[in-house]
């Protein structure tokens, strides 16, 4: 093996920010994730496609250390689940359809209370920062009640970002938001510094999912059934495959 | 140890704040301690000997029934808009989550008491400032809130929570009832600290049992 060709796996093996290997997940006898391999490197945006019992949330929840593997291994932005979950949550930022967000409390005052459990130094500028970038400035003293619920999810996306994490897991971020709050919530996506971070998304919308992605995998009762680049696939090939595990494509 | 308090401390803040919006929970609790306390002395009646013999008992029905409706809520608000994940996320230690829901209930019910404090003095016709009242009090919530807040994030997970809670959690509380209510007795005699300090020994124990059991099972709790 050539010089070259070794210093770039080992390179490849540096950058990667999320490797499972052999991951599985029983809850009680059934079997949700089956030996999942997983790697991926630096600033990849994965999108996850998957029908609703596939493994998309099971697989989420554990790179996110909400839940604990049966058996195998996961490393989350260089360390180990098992070992370092506290210093992975602070590497990551999760967005999912539920926002997190406490309804009595004011946007301002639902990010001071997770930017004081994250530990962010200098809150106030931080808070600012992020409500800019989703555009909810207008609404920093409204409570959560109040937002519409495409408000809601973008101030659920600052709250993601307070802490800057490096790594985004994003569950169906989509769910529940109408056409027009999907749409901004890409353009948040976006704004948020999607493409600079190492991105996982789970979701059932094969064009938008498609779009934000460098790469698609499809989970089929907890297995992996295609992982392909983008450049590799089409959309066609993407929603051929899925049909073929869903027997309906979105 | 400073950052520890600290992350506590914001959880409290976070469960004063939404309890001091919403009002619901601390308006039916209050209501609900109330009516025990002032339904009890009208059913029985009662002249001085038997005051002294039935009203610890009656105290502490309308503190523990109050606090179990307050219990139930406690990690129910959590679970709305999936907050308990947004929580169990953030990059602390487990016990700091439990510490900090602990305390927010701790002080949640001893403001409760503290209002229906004065009116059963009025209604039974005890002195307000008993200072052994006062320690047997803040004690038996102490070991109340430490294990309500386990039993609460239990049952949470489960779909007949406000049946589930009291089912699983007054078993294991009755040894703290039961300390609570003799020691109130004996405190509202104004009995020798000697007679008193039996239960207060126990009271004790059951805090420190409660509160280093829950820190730990707690993260085995909290997982799915």
């Amino acid at each position: 093996m050539a010089i070259e060709e070794l210093e770039g796996i080992i390179q490849e093996e540096e950058d990667l920010q999320i490797r499972t290997r052999g991951l599985t997940k029983y809850f009680g006898r059934h079997l949700a994730l089956r030996g999942i391999d997983l790697q991926v490197p630096k600033n990849q945006r994965l999108t996850l496609f998957g029908t609703n019992g596939a493994g998309k949330t099971t697989l989420l929840k554990i790179l996110a250390t909400l839940l604990k593997p049966s058996s195998g291994t996961v490393e989350v932005a260089g360390w180990d689940i098992q070992d370092h979950s506290v210093d992975i949550r602070k590497s990551i930022g999760v967005v999912s359809h539920h926002t997190m967000l406490y309804d009595d409390l004011t946007a301002y005052e639902n990010l001071k209370y997770y930017g004081r459990m994250y530990g962010i130094p200098d809150t106030e500028e931080r808070i600012r920062d992020v409500l800019d970038k989703v555009g909810l400035s207008s609404r920093v003293h409204d409570r959560a009640r109040t937002l519409s619920r495409g408000m809601q999810q973008r101030l659920s996306i600052a709250r993601a970002l307070m802490h800057n994490p490096e790594i985004m897991l994003l569950d169906e971020p989509e769910t529940g938001l109408d056409q027009h709050a999907t749409l901004m919530l890409g353009e948040m996506l976006d704004i948020s510094g999607y493409s600079e971070r190492t991105t996982i998304m789970s979701s059932h919308n094969l064009e938008r999912g498609f779009d934000l992605a460098d790469r698609i995998v499809i989970l089929n009762r907890g297995s992996i059934v295609f992982d392909e680049r983008k450049g590799s696939v089409d959309l066609v090939d993407v929603q051929e495959s899925y049909s073929q595990y869903s027997g309906a494509i979105r | 140890m400073r950052e520890f308090v600290s992350k506590v401390s914001v959880i409290v803040w976070k469960d004063i704040l939404s309890q001091l919006r919403s009002k619901d929970v601390f308006t039916s609790v209050l209501v609900f301690a109330l009516l025990t306390i002032i339904i009890f002395n009208f059913a029985f009646d009662l002249d001085a000997e038997s005051t002294r013999t039935v009203a610890p008992g009656i105290l502490w029905v309308a503190f523990t029934f109050a606090g179990v409706l307050n219990l139930n809520r406690t990690f129910v608000q959590e679970k709305e808009n999936g907050c308990l994940d947004g929580l169990l996320l953030c990059p602390v230690d487990r016990t700091v989550i439990y510490v900090g829901k602990m305390v927010g209930s701790f002080l949640f019910m001893l403001v409760v008491e503290i209002i229906i404090l004065p009116i059963f003095s009025i209604l039974y016709d005890f002195d307000l400032f008993v200072p052994k009242l006062i320690v047997v009090t803040v004690l038996a919530t102490l070991g109340f809130a430490a294990i309500g807040t386990i039993f609460s994030a239990m049952s949470a997970n489960t779909k007949a929570r406000d049946i589930m809670l009291p089912i699983l959690f007054f078993p294991m509380v009755t040894p703290i009832i039961i300390a609570a209510v003799e020691a109130s007795a004996l405190a509202l005699e104004n009995a020798p600290w000697a007679d008193f300090s039996t239960w207060l020994q126990i009271l004790i124990a059951f805090d420190v049992v409660f509160l280093i059991v829950s820190s730990l099972i707690f993260e085995f709790i909290t997982e799915e």
